[in-house]
């Protein structure tokens, strides 16, 4: 069993855990991911890795509750445990790798985070800093009172610009505008990593191409395994099949096809509508309202 | 008594109401049947049917224990030679190997060999019989990668032997394709392959789940850091293929092994489980091997009307005969002679349909089948909402790319001599890994050979 040794609410969907696995902590580096699962009947869940504590052999993770597994997960508190915990999965950020750091000093690199996406930007902005490395950090959230990590983000980044949709905090607009207005007022950039939902991803990289700024990007499809045995990860970057779970998951933005990649993460929306009608109506759900589509 | 040229016939569920449930379709041999099967051996002097069997069971020996209801002593001559009797009697496919040698074989059928080593191994289980490990711990660390048969098999031996061995798994569960790939109705998981887990576990194996070897850990890590002198991989063969058409990538196009995965390891079908799986109404499933028949007649049970599209023809069926009559008899539809050439997609990005082109056979190609050729303008188009490719599967890279000095072949298999033993030193490996795809008792057969060959290896380093 892997402990689960603190939880915190970050925001109204948004919850922190640190997650005790030695193995994991041992040997992780920033941009791998890992599987959690709950119990016996639970779901494989992938998550970045968004810090890590080699010597507590503790894993931090942040999540967004989207369906029954992450609902599920959200009631966990502290004192409880996951069954499994798997990881570190994926290859480690390119940045983030010692023997190209004089490379990457060069570098005038900018993160754009949208929503949940500032988990896993937070460990590489964090390694650069300790490896001396300068970043740009824009984070974009819907309104205010979704942005997290706010403070820990200011520690290791060397410019931290927020934005939100609503104008409710920092610059009104998103990731998108912001870095357009940076790259107005005359800042270069010459590498661009794009984390978060895939639409956002996905226009942060028709803008970044028109840019000219090469551009990584986190994908999160559908997974199962995590080890390249299912093939549900599956991505078409540039004319090759990839699987996101061992080949990535970063790949060069300019190259995913992110409709195909939008398209295939809706495989399971019904099965999953059905699950989570379930769960939020327990004993009284049966299947026969229509609501959920019928249990067959 | 029945007529010594026939078998003993075996119960199974009715096709009818097997092709709605997971439960096991054949359901064994009473003690009856089974002392009475075993009466038709002939125990000869020299048995053919033991050169047939890769771990070499001495076959007339614990036969003649079942005539004589010893099924106990049955048990002890079999598990001298297997760590699996249970899952072998299940799923070895017989006919080519100890049957297909069987001198009874001749003139009538073969002895059922199989089913009476099942009746045996479940005989143990049902009275609590387990292996015993009477050697001494020699002291020597070991690690075995993989808990599919070949890393089951080399573990239990080494314990066997004295060593300190200890099973690293990626999955969280033990038994490799035991667990996710072969589903419950052929092999039950938890009255069979975990009780075969428990029975390695009571020889002194450690296991350790959640373990990526590769990622979580390396080899290289494992024997500088960890004390381990010896490695056996026996990490499988889990790769899937895909066809490289259009279409493949749309919603409804699942590999076999994710289609099982979800099913057998997340227990998909199962009330109360999360993990999801696309039902289907209308399934094609692409491949005409032992995986095809496994994920066609899940799908059956899942509640859908199933085609098998395979490209040759029916006695090129790759497939065990047992499980493509048992499709058959389950409703499974099998259009042979036909390749797809294109997955159809809507506009949602879901599959609408198959467009397939016919084939015929032509001269015999390397493998001695003879090859499909396409007949040009016989395509047409099948309606379905799911398409599930059953193409083969080939190793994992993860290991051979994150291990120093271990080498691979073309097709990715790690190169080891026949006795195991890979490019780098105190490393060995056996089964699908090596091999590619193939079976459970060549992979137990290699994991046998391999922790023999680690044993001298101690004895000479
Ligand atoms: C490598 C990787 C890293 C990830 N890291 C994080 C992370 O750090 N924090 C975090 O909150 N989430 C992360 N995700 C996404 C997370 O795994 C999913 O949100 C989660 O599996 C959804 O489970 P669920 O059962 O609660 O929702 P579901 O009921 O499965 O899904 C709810 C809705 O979300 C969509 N969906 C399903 N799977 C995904 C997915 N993988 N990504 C996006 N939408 C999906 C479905 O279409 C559905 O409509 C990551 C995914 C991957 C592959
Ligand atoms: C659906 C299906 C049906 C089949 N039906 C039959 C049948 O009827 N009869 C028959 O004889 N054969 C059948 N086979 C083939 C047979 O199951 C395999 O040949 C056999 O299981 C191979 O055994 P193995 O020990 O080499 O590998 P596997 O059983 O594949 O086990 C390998 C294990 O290693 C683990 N692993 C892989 N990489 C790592 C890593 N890096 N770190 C840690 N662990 C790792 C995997 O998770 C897995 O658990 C079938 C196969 C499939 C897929
Ligand atoms: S292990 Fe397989 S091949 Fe050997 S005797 Fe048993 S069924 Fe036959
Ligand atoms: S070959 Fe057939 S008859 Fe002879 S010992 Fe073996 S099983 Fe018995
Ligand atoms: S998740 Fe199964 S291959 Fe990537």
């Amino acid at each position: 069993m892997y402990p689960i040794v603190k939880k915190e609410k970050l925001s109204d969907k948004i919850f922190l855990m640190v997650v005790k696995a030695p193995r994991v902590a041992a040997g992780c580096l920033p941009g791998q991911f890992i599987i959690v699962k709950i119990d016996e009947e639970g779901e494989r869940i992938p998550l970045t890795i968004c810090d890590y504590d080699r010597a507590e052999g503790t894993i931090t993770i942040v999540f967004q509750t989207v369906g029954a597994s992450t609902e599920r997960m959200a009631l966990l508190n502290e004192g409880d445990a996951f069954a499994d915990f798997v990881g570190p999965l994926g290859q480690p950020s390119e940045l983030c790798l010692e023997e190209d750091l004089e490379e990457t000093k060069k570098k005038n690199i900018v993160f754009i985070a949208g929503g949940v996406g500032t988990a896993p930007v937070y460990p590489q902005v964090k390694w650069l800093k300790e490896h001396g490395v300068k970043t740009t950090v824009i984070i974009g959230a819907r309104s205010k009172d979704i942005l997290f990590y706010e403070d820990e983000m200011r520690a290791v980044a060397d410019e931290l610009y927020l934005a939100t949709d609503d104008g409710s905090y920092g610059f009104h607009g998103n990731g998108c505008q912001q870095l357009q207005a940076l790259v107005d007022s005359g800042k270069k950039y010459d590498h661009c990593v794009a984390i978060g939902p895939m639409i956002m991803m996905k226009f942060v990289c028709l803008l970044t191409k028109e840019l000219g700024i090469p551009t990584v990007v986190s994908m999160n499809p559908i997974m199962v395994d995590g080890t390249g045995m299912c093939g549900a990860c599956r991505l078409v970057v540039g004319d090759e099949v990839k699987f996101a779970c061992v080949d990535g998951p970063e790949f060069d933005g300019h190259l995913v096809d992110f409709d195909q990649a939008m398209a295939r993460a809706k495989q399971y929306k019904t099965e999953e509508g059905r699950a989570l009608l379930k769960q939020q109506e327990g004993d009284t759900h049966h299947g026969g309202c229509g609501h959920c589509g019928g249990d067959k | 008594m029945g007529d010594v040229l026939v078998r003993v016939p075996i119960s199974e569920q009715d096709p009818k109401v097997r092709a709605t449930n997971f439960e096991e379709v054949c359901l064994g041999y009473t003690e009856e049947e089974a002392v009475e099967e075993a009466g038709r051996c002939l125990n000869c002097k020299k048995p053919m049917c033991v050169g047939g069997c890769p771990v070499s069971i001495n076959i007339p020996a614990f036969i003649e224990q079942v005539k004589e209801r010893n099924f106990e002593r049955a048990y002890e001559i079999i598990s001298e030679s297997s760590a699996l009797p249970a899952v072998c009697g299940r799923v070895c496919p017989q006919e080519s190997q100890c049957e297909g040698k069987c001198i009874r074989g001749i003139k009538g059928e073969a002895v059922a060999i199989g089913k009476l080593e099942r009746f045996v191994a479940d005989w143990a289980r049902e009275n609590g019989i387990k292996p015993k490990n009477t050697s001494t711990p020699n002291g020597h660390k070991v690690a075995v990668i993989g808990s599919g048969p070949s890393g089951l098999t080399a573990a239990g031996d080494l314990a066997k032997l004295g060593y300190d061995v200890t099973v690293f798994e990626a999955l969280h569960e033990m038994g490799g394709v035991l667990v996710y790939g072969i589903p419950e109705f052929r092999l039950p998981k938890d009255k069979v392959v975990k009780a075969e887990v428990e029975n390695v576990k009571a020889l002194g194996v450690k296991f350790e789940k959640n373990v990526i070897i590769g990622r979580s850990i390396t080899i290289d890590e494992l024997m500088e850091k960890e004390g381990f002198e010896a490695v056996f991989i026996g990490s499988g063969a889990g790769l899937p293929m895909f066809m490289h058409i259009p279409g493949e990538q749309a919603n409804g196009v699942f590999s076999a092994n994710e289609y099982l995965t979800r099913n057998n390891l997340m227990k998909a079908f199962k009330e109360g489980y999360d993990t999801p799986i696309a039902r289907g109404k209308k399934v094609v499933v692409v491949g005409g091997g032992n995986v095809a028949m496994d994920a066609a007649r899940t799908a059956l049970r899942l509640g859908a009307e199933v085609h098998v599209v395979y490209r040759r023809s029916e006695a090129e069926l790759p497939a065990r005969a047992e499980e493509v009559h048992h499709a058959k008899e389950e409703g499974v539809i099998f259009d042979l002679l036909q390749n797809p050439v294109e997955i159809l997609v809507n506009e949602e990005g879901s599959v609408r349909g198959c467009r397939v082109i016919k084939m015929e056979l032509g001269e015999p190609d390397a493998s001695g089948r003879r090859r499909p050729v396409e007949i040009p303008g016989s395509e047409y188009e099948i309606e379905c909402d799911t398409v599930i490719m059953s193409l083969g599967t080939s190793p994992n890279p993860l290991i051979s790319s994150t291990t120093v000095g271990l080498e691979t072949n073309k097709k990715g298999c790690l190169i080891a001599t026949e006795q195991g033993a890979t490019t780098k030193d105190a490393v060995f490996a056996g089964g699908d890994a090596v091999t590619g795809a193939a079976t459970v008792i060549l992979a137990m057969g290699a994991g046998k050979t391999a922790a023999a060959a680690i044993d001298e290896y101690f004895k000479t380093k």
